[in-house]
């Protein structure tokens, strides 16, 4: 059995090796990397279904208090092998799919690394870990979202999936580091383990609260959904992969991973029940607003997170098996019929779904994949969603009275489900066909095999409940209950009060989808939804923030330099004195003694800095500015700084020859274009810095001198750095790092300097 | 840039001598004043000179390098120069010595290199800035 690290060692060698390998076999090639995981994923199996774990370490970095490492569980397993499968199915599928497009190693390069962050997302036991793979899930998508960049509603999109999953992963790491706290170490399993230490935390509530809002950011719950659909704008490949199947579902695994944590916390089996059955009923009324194949199956995405999510809030331990069979079911028929989706849109050229009809005819391989996956979405007899179905049915019934509204609108949403799923099978392939802007045909092998397997799957799954059950749900929820289970699936459960209700779901579901043509014309005529949805928030938002960062720049980077020293001169002095009136005032040195002959050094100083001050031209100006650096150079060689001195003298002549060179590409005699009231403000600001400074230095100096450091670096300078001048020796050894520090910004300012004055350089 | 006679010739007086003073400098930096840093500005003033007089692309051309590259070599060898610590004397930047005898005991240290590449650093840095600026033409 191979370590999980290996997981993310192939990812990463593959990621790497797609951008160099022939463009013609890189989709194959994908596939095969997600295969290989998918095999050993595979190799989990038997121990995993025995109630095992494999463990790995990985990235532990104990300075920093991150204990790192990997952990492959049941709820692992399930997510490895959904993602590993269906990833490889939709390599395939891109392969024909994106043929001749130029960009197609580009979108082949980021599905493996979003691939990779995946399988380290759901493998990690570790929060810093798991983090940074859940980051990275949201950067690949926004690749893979934007994949279409000339399109500005593709790049909209992109950057609304960024935001708003980015932002919940702020909050997602502002709820762990508290938690992390709380449980001192980084690591899942450790955290998970010290429960009653997390839960007494004073800030457990928040910390938790932001847990959820960083996963309903990234699962799409109410009322952070709606950039879901609009992701629709990805390839269809990529939507099939991250928004059905794998990435949508990281806050739901997340969610997952935590219950054992907070499974008693009322307020978390209420947020989670609420906003998830809130959800799935938004996402199933918008479903009905749609007509775009894929943005109706963004919609029914929509809703089946938000019942996932659901039920892992109503917490019993039926509802954690229906949530894990749901989950897979889901990514079965979820995934094929995107596929579907794409196969129509690509083989017809349309893809609204009221102006196709009768496709069978032309494609009936496609329809036989379509109608497949479509039963299983309708949780028809003997089909695995069926058997999700009854779960879910079941677990809200066990709860008791409380549940009529969660089982109202559970039914209303499985209803909905069954019309959408009759329009993605009945209605698009059977009827009188339409005409279409290209002939219809079934697509190339290569795009089939992924929608006919994974309809497949959902049919055997159905037959075999047992096998699923045994080998994936249990262990799956017992990892999401924190203790084993056994929640025997089966097909069929008797004659009940659950069958009654799926019949009268199917029911339902037939006639809302009769009604489907005169419905969504009316449900896309509420304008109000628009104005009033998250989505038109979420614009103001973001037209308010731009405006606001361009108040900001106008006027902070307002280009004049004058306006730049004035602001960084005034922050200086406001932050000094606002410092020394804190901290108790200003302090005064004792009396010096005024006749020491260098005081006439300080003279010229200032006779320099007045005749600066007062200097006509910019060249006086600069001249009279040499006159103090050499005052204040000779004034360090007579109070017994060399090394200081030497540095300062060697500055000042570079300095008078630098603004030389460039004073004499400007009029020399250029005067003071400032006007009377300019320059009393300028006078103003340097007085007030001035006195800052001052007053600083005054306190430093009646402040009484600590010798211990000084003392220090003269005795160790050269006993223990070989050197007796001290001051290099500083420079070189003990502060050696400060020192590079240094150079290394000297060295980039003159890049910079390089770059702005390009022409220069390029000689 | 056309400079008067006088610089002209005294031109090359002017770059030679700053440059061995600004080696002396360096060199003598551990125990005496001076170092890298100072060194540096003094090499910096005599290429300055020798720009003044001949102007920039005569300095460029004995530069023979890009005046950026030298400012990365300089970076490179001062960060390189801690790296022998790393093979067991201690942690990063933590200088070795040597003290060959060969006639009288020589101390070699890991810091002259450090101290070399400050040097470097320096140099590039005004080199860029003076040639930058005197090759601009409208400010």
């Amino acid at each position: 059995m191979f370590s999980p690290v290996w997981f993310i060692l192939i990812g990463t060698a593959a990621t790497l090796a797609a951008t160099r390998i022939p463009r013609a076999v890189v989709a194959p090639f994908g596939a095969a990397s997600a295969l290989a995981l998918f095999a050993m994923a595979l190799g989990y199996v038997g121990t995993i279904g025995d109630g095992g774990a494999i463990t790995a370490p990985f990235w532990s970095v104990p300075s920093l208090g991150i204990a790192g490492g990997l952990r492959v569980d049941g709820l692992s397993l399930v997510f490895l092998l959904l993602i590993a499968g269906i990833g490889a199915l939709i390599f395939i599928y891109a392969h024909a799919y994106l043929a001749g497009d130029p960009r197609l190693r580009r979108l082949v390069v980021v599905l493996i690394l979003f691939m990779t962050a995946m399988v380290g997302a759901v493998t990690a036991d570790d929060i810093v870990v798991l983090f940074v793979f859940w980051e990275l899930t949201s950067l690949a998508s926004f690749f893979l979202v934007g994949y279409d960049h000339e399109n500005p509603a593709a790049r909209r999109a992109a950057l609304q999936a960024l935001l708003v999953t980015g932002a919940g992963g702020l909050a997602l790491l502002g709820g762990l580091i508290p938690i992390a706290l709380a449980a001192e170490t980084t690591s899942l399993s450790g955290i998970l383990a010290a429960r009653e230490a997390v839960l007494a935390h004073p800030a457990a509530i928040p910390a938790m609260l932001l847990v959820i809002a960083g996963c309903f950011a990234k699962s799409a719950q109410v009322p952070l959904h709606f950039w879901l659909p609009n992701a629709m704008a990805a390839p269809t490949p990529v939507s099939a992969y991250l928004h059905s199947a794998t990435m949508v579902k990281l806050g739901v695994y997340l969610l997952a991973r935590f219950n054992p944590l907070y499974q008693d916390e009322a307020l978390w089996q209420s947020i989670l029940a609420g906003f998830g059955i809130a959800t799935a009923a938004t996402g199933m009324a918008m479903a009905f607003r749609e007509t775009d194949l894929k943005r109706v199956l963004a919609q029914t995405t929509v809703a089946a997170l938000g019942t996932l999510v659901m039920l892992i809030g109503i917490a019993p331990d039926l509802s954690i098996a229906a949530a894990v069979t749901f989950l897979i079911v889901h990514a079965f028929y979820k995934a094929a019929l995107f596929m579907v989706a794409g196969i129509v849109d690509h083989e017809t050229g349309l893809r609204d779904a009221s102006a196709l009809r009768g496709l069978a005819r032309a494609m009936p391989l496609t329809a036989l994949a379509a109608t497949l996956a479509a039963f299983s979405m309708s949780g028809l007899p003997p089909f695995v969603g069926f058997v999700a179905k009854e779960l879910i049915y079941e677990a809200k019934l066990d709860l008791g009275p409380g549940s009529v509204a969660l089982l109202g609108l559970g039914f209303f949403v499985n209803a909905a489900t069954v019309a959408i799923a009759a329009i993605m099978s009945y209605r698009l392939f059977f009827g009188a066909p339409t005409p279409t802007p290209n002939k219809p045909h079934d697509p190339p092998a290569a795009m089939l095999v992924g929608p006919i397997i994974l309809a497949v799957l959902g049919l055997i799954a159905g037959l075999l409940p047992a096998l699923l059950g045994g080998a994936f749900v249990e262990p799956a929820a017992a990892a999401i209950l924190g203790r084993p289970i056994a929640v025997p699936l089966k097909l069929w459960h008797g004659f009940n009060t659950v069958l009654l209700l799926s019949a009268a779901t199917i029911v339902v579901g037939v006639a809302l989808y009769l009604a489907w043509g005169r419905l969504v014309p009316r449900f896309k005529a509420l304008r109000v939804v628009d104005r009033f949805a998250p989505a038109a928030a979420y614009e103001r938002g973001l037209a308010a923030l731009i405006a606001l960062a361009e108040t900001c720049t106008r006027n902070i980077q307002h280009g004049s330099l004058r306006g730049y020293l004035r602001t960084m001169f005034l922050v200086l002095a406001v932050a000094t004195l606002a410092t020394l009136i804190l901290r108790g005032g200003a302090a005064w040195p004792a009396a010096n003694d005024l006749t020491d002959p260098r005081l006439l050094l300080f003279a010229a100083m200032l006779i320099g800095a007045a005749a600066t001050a007062m200097a006509r031209t910019a060249i006086a100006a600069v001249l009279a500015l040499g006159l103090v650096g050499f005052s204040i150079a000779l004034i360090f060689l007579t109070f017994g700084a060399p090394d200081v001195a030497f540095t300062q003298f060697s500055v000042e002549t570079l300095m008078v020859a630098i603004l030389a060179a460039a004073l004499l590409r400007l009029p020399l005699r250029r005067t003071d274009t400032r006007t009377a009231r300019e320059k009393l403000g300028d006078a103003g600001v340097a007085l007030i810095a001035g006195i800052a400074v001052a007053l600083v230095l005054a306190s430093v100096l009646a402040t009484p001198f600590d010798p211990r450091l000084s003392l220090w670096f003269g005795e160790n300078s050269a006993a223990a750095a070989n050197g007796r001048n001290v001051v290099n020796v500083i420079l070189v050894d003990f502060r050696a790092l400060d020192t590079l520090g240094e150079i290394t910004v000297l060295a980039i300012a003159a890049f910079a300097v390089a770059a702005l004055l390009r022409k220069g350089a390029a000689k | 840039m056309s400079a008067s006679l006088i610089l002209r010739v005294s031109a090359p007086m002017l770059l030679w001598l700053p440059l061995a003073a600004s080696l002396y400098v360096l060199l003598r930096g551990h125990n005496e004043p001076g170092g890298g840093f100072i060194g540096g500005l003094l090499a910096g003033v005599g290429l300055i000179f020798h720009a003044i007089a001949f102007g920039a692309a005569p300095t460029r051309k004995l530069l023979r390098l890009a005046p950026t590259s030298y400012c990365a070599i300089g970076v490179l060898l001062a960060a390189a120069s801690g790296i022998p610590a790393l093979f067991g004397a201690g942690p990063y930047l933590t200088h070795l010595w040597w003290f060959p005898d060969v006639g009288i005991v020589l101390p070699l240290g890991t810091t002259i290199l450090f101290d070399a590449g400050v040097y470097i650093t320096v140099v590039g840095t005004v080199a860029t800035l003076f040639l930058s600026l005197m090759e601009e033409e409208t400010l």
